[in-house]
């Protein structure tokens, strides 16, 4: 680990509080409580329905645009309480950024205005060209596709699809990055290639990863929380979920006994 | 469904024989009516060329289309007044209707409250099921008067400088027209554009908004440039149903075989001069004339129906491949 | 630079919510002028008269009604088979080239403009016979009405699941009963609403009347005769320069509407009542 001026590994970025997230009748999230810490990946796994992606979808409040949706209880980022009337929930998606389980790039735009789309709507200032290059490479995507910045995204594989909407959310500078199975569309091959590029982004952004692949769970991410029937079933360091579990329901879950 | 299988006929006893002729007379008959649809378009296209042929000969396709006059009674047979007037009033109309329309459709499909869409849709589905004689009915005692009134001095006043808003203010004219077809043509209009909205991936509008984006730029960067093309199909499905338009235009226009660069001023439309005349038509250069007319009006529809079908078709395969 | 953001959306908000409103203006307004003008003149009278001449009291559009009645039939007579025919054979055998062909020259049909239709009845029945009549206005509303009721019965056909079909035929029943028994059956429901449909456009039809059924001051049944039509009525009341037979026209417009309107509720009902799997 390197010494860096850089936050220590248990500072808290955001803080979930008895959070509940409806939509329609159905009760998602009930009850959860988490510290998501700075600089540091976050899995969240369980299996499909358990609320791991509706928590996820609430972190940047994208879970209120379903129709009937609703959530309660308090996020903190950085002390401030997102669900409260104050924060504005545009605002806080430039802070909060996110990728998708399908890459999403916007088809009519080239790779370059892509990366700077929200950049752009942001109104930041400081070199476009500039921010398209860093941002590619930080997205791993710089040398694929520095040669062809005007071509349609369309062109691209899956693979550089879903780095191209990573380099698109580093652009507006996030504080927070969520990731909702970001490979679940990608090969083997291409996967293999994200979670380098998670491991990299990490030194800079707090990331919070959805999976349903647990390798990929133990292999990306520093805290792991398990969640079951829409409640946080068990929250601890990766090693720990992973070897140790002190629930039950986790330990039948990880050494894949259901689910 | 074990209801309607108890009341399935049950094997008919009869030789195989009959039934296979059953099969074949049923097969024929469906073949047949398929049939009758190429054969009612070969009629068209058969009927129309022949009774045009006669006013093409006499009059010469050139000279036919950009004539300016026509008086039937002295022979005198152009059709550029009626190509005009129907390019006039069904580029007035989509002008109009055209913003009404994506404004309307974004404001449901993307803004306003979702319990709106119902009875707003049947609004507009009650809106394309007038018939067009009450349209022109009412575009007579009700848009021309108003036209004449307010819109344009209001349009005089402000905009007069332009040759397009000058002359006489009578009501019934290109302006009108134009104004009844665009309320005619932003169901469909509408319709498309919604159905366009709806094939648009929703991940596409949540990249957006999760970068950062309101609302509306949600709707300028990821929602307008992917459906683009879907919408100018829309508006060329809403032109051929304006260049075809007959009653409400008839009523309005004015009827006058003439052309002139203000809206205020009255025309005529190419359905518009085959309704009135082609009953009372008095030679046969005349009606052959007028078939002409409905020669033209028949190739520029189907011109423009082609195009947008392709346009809307493109739109959802490039949308597939997105997705 | 935030604020302005924030206003923009704002202005697009309300800009398209205005479009909304500016949509349903011509619609309020028609609909309340044909009902408050239409509705004084609305008489049994009115519905069961025929035109009066200038100045005389009373007149009404019985005949038109009558005879827009008689031609909406015998259109029906001729485009309901071949329409829902080819319907059929397009849902069940379309899928080859002619299938494509068939279904390509449909659409085409369907957006050629209704007074290019008129011409070609005027050219097939008014000059072979020599004159005007119902059966010709009657051809007009056929072609009109084949090409949308072919495209549409072909969805509610495609619709019936496959597994009833084969039902059917693993029972030895002939494959032309199982079309026409229970496949057809089956989509009754949305067929018979594309027929309410193509029944209410032609029914609101004009412009190709105006040269194939022409007119008729009379009461006619004959098909072979020239015959009022309500649509085309309304248009003569309204053109004309008489006070009386505009408020005519209104109440006539007030009529047509009520008839298109009962038609276009009774497709609605049609669809839904099959929808909800109303197995009797």
């Amino acid at each position: 680990m390197s010494a860096a001026p850089q936050a220590s590994p248990t500072a808290t970025k955001i803080s979930v509080e008895r959070l509940d997230a409806w939509y329609g009748a159905t009760h998602a999230v009930r009850g959860v409580s988490l510290e998501i810490p700075d600089r540091a990946v976050t899995a969240l796994i369980g299996p499909s329905g358990c609320g791991k992606s509706t928590f996820l979808r609430c972190l940047n409040r994208m879970h209120e645009l379903l129709p009937s949706a609703r959530a309660e209880g308090r996020v903190l980022l950085d002390g401030e309480d997102l669900l409260s009337g104050e924060v504005d929930p545009v605002d806080l998606r430039r802070r909060v950024g996110m990728v998708f389980q399908r890459p999403n790039p916007f088809p009519t735009l080239s790779i370059r205005d892509n990366v700077i789309a929200g950049f752009k709507l942001n109104g930041m200032r400081g070199g476009r060209a500039e921010t398209v290059e860093r941002c590619l490479r930080q997205a791993a995507l710089w040398d694929e596709v520095k040669d062809r910045l005007g071509a349609s995204p369309l062109s691209l594989s899956g693979g550089q699809q879903q780095r191209l909407c990573i380099a698109r959310a580093l652009a507006v500078e996030p504080e927070v990055l969520l990731m909702d199975e970001p490979a679940s569309a990608l090969d083997p091959i291409a996967t293999a290639r994200l979670e380098e590029l998670i491991h990299e982004l990490k030194e800079r952004y707090t990331i919070v990863l959805v999976t349903h692949n647990l390798q990929q769970a133990a292999r990306t991410s520093d805290q792991t929380a398990f969640f079951y029937m829409g409640e946080l079933a068990e929250a601890g360091r990766t090693e720990q979920i992973f070897t140790n579990p002190r629930e039950r329901r986790t330990e039948d879950y990880v050494t894949g006994k259901f689910g | 469904m074990a209801a309607s299988l108890a009341r399935l006929p049950t094997a008919a006893p009869s030789p195989r024989r009959s039934r296979r002729a059953g099969d074949r007379l049923w097969s024929v008959g469906l073949v047949a009516a398929g049939g009758a649809i190429l054969l009612v378009a070969g009629l068209v296209i058969l009927v129309l060329g022949r009774a045009a042929a006669p006013a093409f000969h006499a009059l010469g396709v050139g000279r036919f289309l950009a004539g300016q006059d026509w008086d039937p009674v002295s022979g005198a047979f152009g059709a550029l007044p009626f190509i005009y007037g129907t390019l006039v009033t069904s580029a007035v109309a989509i002008l109009v209707a055209l913003p009404v329309a994506v404004g309307l459709s974004l404001f449901l499909a993307e803004m306003g409250p979702p319990r709106l869409r119902p009875p707003v849709a049947f609004a507009i589905e009650t809106l394309a099921s007038i018939p067009s004689v009450i349209y022109g009915l009412w575009g007579l005692f009700v848009l021309v008067p108003w036209v004449r009134t307010t819109v344009e001095p209001l349009l005089g006043r402000l905009l007069g400088w332009l040759p397009l808003f000058t002359g006489p203010r009578i009501g019934l004219g290109y302006l009108s027209a134009g104004l009844i077809l665009a309320v005619m043509i932003l169901p469909t209009i509408a319709a498309v554009t919604q159905e366009v909205l709806r094939s648009i991936p929703p991940a596409l509008k949540e990249g957006a908004l999760a970068l950062g984006a309101t609302r509306w730029e949600m709707i300028r960067i990821a929602v307008l440039p992917t459906a683009r093309a879907g919408i100018l199909g829309a508006t060329l499905l809403g032109l051929g149903r304006a260049l075809g338009e007959t009653m409400a235009v008839t009523m309005v226009i004015g009827n006058a075989p003439e052309i002139h660069a203000s809206l205020f001023a009255a025309g005529y439309s190419l359905p518009a001069v085959i309704a009135n005349e082609f009953a009372e038509a008095t030679s046969p250069l005349h009606l052959s004339a007028l078939a002409a007319l409905a020669l033209v009006l028949l190739g520029v529809t189907l011109v423009l129906n082609s195009a947008a079908r392709v346009l809307v078709l493109l739109t959802s395969r490039r949308l597939g491949e997105a997705s | 630079m935030r604020l302005r953001r924030r206003l923009a959306d704002l202005a697009m908000t309300g800009l398209c919510a205005l479009a909304v409103g500016v949509a349903l203006v011509p619609l309020a307004s028609l609909l309340w002028l044909v009902v408050s003008r239409g509705l004084p003149g609305l008489t049994p009278a009115f519905l069961l008269g025929r035109p009066a001449p200038v100045g005389d009291p009373g007149g009404g559009v019985g005949n038109g009604i009558v005879g827009t009645f008689l031609m909406v039939g015998l259109a029906s007579l001729l485009a309901v088979p071949i329409g829902v025919g080819a319907g059929i054979f397009l849902a069940e055998e379309g899928d080859g080239p002619l299938g494509r062909a068939i279904r390509f020259v449909a659409e085409v049909l369907a957006c050629v403009p209704s007074i290019v239709l008129g011409i070609v009845a005027y050219a097939v029945v008014v000059i072979p016979m020599g004159h005007f009549s119902a059966i010709a206005g009657a051809v007009a509303m056929a072609l009109l009405m084949v090409p949308p009721l072919a495209r549409a019965t072909e969805e509610f056909v495609r619709l019936v699941p496959g597994t009833l079909r084969e039902a059917s035929l693993a029972l030895g029943v002939p494959a032309w009963r199982t079309s026409l028994r229970v496949v057809v059956r089956t989509a009754l429901g949305g067929i018979t609403t594309a027929m309410l449909l193509a029944v209410a456009r032609a029914a609101g039809e004009t412009a190709p009347l105006l040269f194939t059924s022409l007119n008729n001051q009379y009461w006619n049944l004959r098909p072979d005769l020239p015959t009022a039509s309500l649509t085309v009525q309304i248009f003569n009341f309204a053109i004309s320069p008489y006070e009386s037979w505009h408020a005519q026209a209104w109440s006539g417009a007030l009529a047509l509407l009520l008839l298109v309107g009962v038609l276009n509720l009774l497709a609605r009902f049609a669809a839904r009542d099959r929808l909800g799997g109303g197995s009797r």
